[in-house]
């Protein structure tokens, strides 16, 4: 064909292995391998991360295949752990893998804008994890600098093993990465703005593209300040330049650099790392609030007010990173704004979470699996969000700072609340992914184990923070104060333990319900969106040639007078009921 | 001209589905242009490429807005000097060479070369679509090509960049002299690097010519292309204001 297929979808379905799974045009294959991706990238981060926890309990214990854990090993492991969780799971799962999947299919549209950027964004991204996995085999190992980088510490090649080329592979790593997330971004915003279907007005667009759609234009505005600044760093640490380091000696030698401030690193880094928190966090919200709705068998609650909220949520998110440097020495009424500023982010979430739990308010509520993560969701989104505010008073974040109350805030928040989305989002869409049921009985025994030992393990964590254990270190035992929380790290550590082996069940539920699982239908939750009437999995064009024409919103549950209690989306007859109401 | 995109619609199977055919449209388009699976037409597919690229643009300049706040914090920040524990300016203005004048008017007249070339493809466009077997690219033998003109003078200003380079080397200012040649350094070779996405765009573009692929396809990349480097060329009057008025 005399067509060049960067800006159009006229690549006809794709024969053969490779153009079909690996170098795939496919939205829907592009999904996918980026949920798998990101599945790779959370066993892989699960795992260090129970390595710290045995490590904290056991000091001195040898771990079998990996040998005793030095303290700097100790940083390489929550460094890593960090930066794979932060970028390459709530990053990438859903808004790469279920975005990408779910986005072209919910606004009618055949494909992403840019196909072939598409499939680059995805193997942009896949070398940039492999580059940051290299970092472990590397001489010296992985960097101990933490996911925030911290300069002077990661500015310096002599400042520690693991700040050499593992330092340099992560920097790496992270640029590339920065590359892979904006193509993907263009990508959703050109095709959210560009090929809807006929009827998609915007304010009939599923809560989810607008989570996605939103969550698209903060990692835009966000990542070229990263990369700006991971560019910076490099040339620091290779071409003798002073952005960031200060005059500074390390084993009592000059390094020669003179003048930088650490402080721009902080800032350059929180200007992208705040609005980062809403990156992972936004399409949970956006998917949770349609399942609530598809399971409550409701309308969701102040339609208007979800989507206004999620444009707070991601404007406000870029108002705030000084609430990250309150340490820092900064001005009080500096301090103060950003404090306010923070504190006015709980309008909107509040907005929110007032909204779900008026949708969940009287409504029929179908207990399935997908519906307890999402319930789960605004539970965990309640609780790791109330410890926000304390965290937002910068006299008492000078407290509670690098203490285990901060693990638990953005742990409970950021990362068990996104996770909660992604395996709800797993569980809704499974059917119309792979064409067959995951098993309830194995879901919910996997829900029950998480959600309690999600908080078994993080709960506690609130106390021994405000009780003033530190995080970044090794061997708190060594610490005589510490002693006494020996009891509650130890608990902590079994949670930990139950908890990640529930998750192999989630594993397990997963591959064998690809074989084996029960047949699904076309449209399983009896849900509205534009997914649903199209067949199971979706033909490559999405819609096997017919072109969806949308008469109504996504949330139609339960209108009075109409056969059953729910309305397609491209249902003409109520978009006649649609008016009368006096709607819109 | 400016009417073109919205009235003048090409017969797209007959320009772009030259040599081997393939699916026909499955359904056609949504409501106004907005495209089905099939292929959809030349205004919808520029319309789309040119959103992509407004799109595309924001993060190139977060990316400068990002260096521009750190010259910008870097430039005020104090040092100490060792020695006699004294609080001392490390920031030594550097004079940036006369021959970035020179770079500066050759890079507009390529963006003036790219305006010309801009719409002469459209133009191409238009005339491969009014011809009843048109299909092919259209000739542009005969014409002034302003493309291969802008792709020559872009090279001319990389060219000059790295001349500028070692101009500034040779003057004793090397990449960590000071915090302020640190910053000539980077900004300079940041734009260039963006400017070389956009000579690679020109490329293939010219490429296109070549390989006879379809002259709309070859249109849109111009267009594309065009609006970027136009925009290469504010960036870059931009870091020469900052570099020598911020200095």
């Amino acid at each position: 064909m005399a067509t060049h297929e960067h800006a159009v979808h006229a690549h006809a379905a794709p024969q053969g292995f490779i153009r079909k799974y690996v170098f795939s045009l496919d939205h829907k294959v592009i999904g996918l391998q980026y949920y798998f991706l990101a599945l790779a990238a959370v066993f892989t981060g699960m795992f260090l991360s129970l390595l710290m926890r045995i490590h904290l309990v056991w000091p001195n214990a040898t771990i079998p295949f990996f040998g005793d854990i030095k303290p700097e090993q100790y940083l390489s492991l929550l460094t890593m752990h960090g930066t794979i969780m932060v970028f390459f799971v709530l990053t990438t799962a859903p808004q790469g893998g279920f975005g990408n999947y779910f986005l072209p299919i919910q606004i009618g549209a055949p494909d992403m804008a840019f196909p072939v950027l598409n499939m680059l964004s995805f193997w942009t991204t896949l070398l940039g994890f492999i580059v940051l996995i290299a970092a472990f085999f590397v001489t010296g190992g992985a960097p101990l600098h933490g996911w925030t980088g911290y300069a002077p510490l990661s500015a310096l090649q002599s400042a520690g093993p693991g700040e050499g080329l593992g330092a340099d592979l992560w920097i790496t790593s992270i640029a590339i990465f920065c590359i892979g997330a904006l193509m993907g971004a263009l990508n959703f915003i050109t095709t959210t703005l560009d090929m809807r279907a006929k009827g998609m007005s915007l304010m009939r667009m599923p809560l989810t593209v607008w989570a996605w759609f939103v969550t698209a234009i903060l990692g835009l505005l966000a990542f070229g300040v990263l990369l700006s600044a991971g560019i910076l760093l490099l040339m620091d640490r290779h071409l003798g330049t002073s952005f960031f380091v200060p005059v500074t000696t390390v084993n009592g030698v000059l390094t020669g650099h003179k003048g930088g401030s650490p402080l721009l690193w902080q800032h350059l880094f929180w200007f992208f790392g705040h609005p980062e928190v809403y990156i992972a966090i936004l399409p949970a919200m956006g998917l949770c609030s349609q399942l609530l709705s598809v399971f409550s068998r409701k309308p969701i609650f102040g339609y208007k007010a979800m989507v206004y909220a999620i444009m707070a949520i991601g404007f406000l998110g870029f108002m705030v990173w000084g609430h990250h440097m309150f340490m820092s020495g900064m001005n009080p009424t500096v301090a103060f704004s950003f404090s306010v500023l923070t504190m006015g982010i709980g309008v909107p979430s509040a907005i929110k979470t007032f909204n779900w739990l008026g949708t969940l308010w009287r409504g029929r509520i179908r207990f399935s699996s997908p519906m307890l993560f999402a319930i789960g969701f605004v539970s965990l989104f309640v609780v790791g969000g109330i410890s926000g505010p304390f965290l937002a008073q910068p006299v008492l974040d000078i407290y509670l700072h690098e203490t285990f109350f901060v693990i638990a805030h953005f742990h409970l928040i950021m990362g068990v609340a996104s996770i909660f989305g992604i395996f709800a989002a797993t569980y809704y869409w499974f059917p119309k992914m792979f064409g067959r049921m995951m098993n309830e009985t194995l879901a919910k025994t996997h829900f029950f184990l998480t959600f309690i030992g999600a908080y078994c393990i993080f709960m506690p964590m609130h106390f021994t923070g405000m009780g003033g254990l530190l995080r970044r270190y090794s061997q708190y035992t060594e610490v005589q104060w510490m002693h006494s929380m020996a009891g509650v790290n130890k608990f902590i550590t079994f949670a930990a333990f139950v908890t990640i082996a529930s998750q192999f069940i989630f594993l397990f539920n997963f591959f064998w319900s690809m074989k084996k699982g029960e047949k699904a239908a076309d449209n399983p939750w009896e849900a509205t969106t534009l997914e649903w009437i199209t067949a199971t999995p979706p033909p490559h064009d999405n819609f096997g040639g017919v072109t969806p024409v949308v008469y109504n919103g996504p949330y139609e549950y339960s209108v009075p007078g109409a056969p059953k209690d729910f309305v397609m989306q491209t249902d003409p007859a109520v978009g006649d009921m649609d008016q009368k109401k006096g709607k819109h | 001209m400016a009417s073109f995109s919205t009235t003048a619609t090409l017969d797209e199977p007959l320009v772009s589905r030259g040599d081997k055919g393939g699916a026909p449209p499955s359904f056609g388009g949504g409501d106004d242009g907005r495209s089905g699976p099939g292929l959809p037409d030349y205004p919808t597919r520029l319309r789309r490429a040119r959103l992509g690229l407004l799109v595309a643009l924001t993060p190139v300049l977060m990316l400068f807005v990002s260096f521009t706040s750190a010259y910008v914090v870097r430039q005020g920040l104090p040092t100490i000097d060792p020695r006699t524990n004294q609080l001392v300016r490390d920031w030594i203005p550097v004079k940036l060479p006369a021959l970035l004048l020179v770079n500066t008017i050759v890079l507009l007249v390529s963006s003036v070369g790219m305006e010309l070339a801009r719409r002469q493809t459209r133009l191409a466009a238009v005339a491969a679509a009014a011809r009843p077997a048109g299909g092919v690219s259209a000739s542009v033998e005969g014409k002034t090509p302003w493309l291969e003109m802008t792709i020559a003078l872009g090279l001319l200003f990389l060219y000059g960049q790295w001349m500028a380079w070692k101009q500034l080397a040779a003057s004793g200012f090397y990449v960590s002299t000071t915090p302020s040649s640190s910053f000539v350094y980077l900004l300079t070779g940041a734009h260039a690097v963006h400017l070389m996405g956009g000579l690679v765009a020109l490329l293939v573009a010219g490429l296109f010519t070549l390989l006879h692929r379809s002259v709309t396809t070859r249109s849109i990349v111009v267009d594309v292309a065009g609006w970027y480097w136009h925009f290469m060329a504010a960036l870059w009057v931009y870091i020469l204001l900052l570099l020598e008025f911020a200095k």
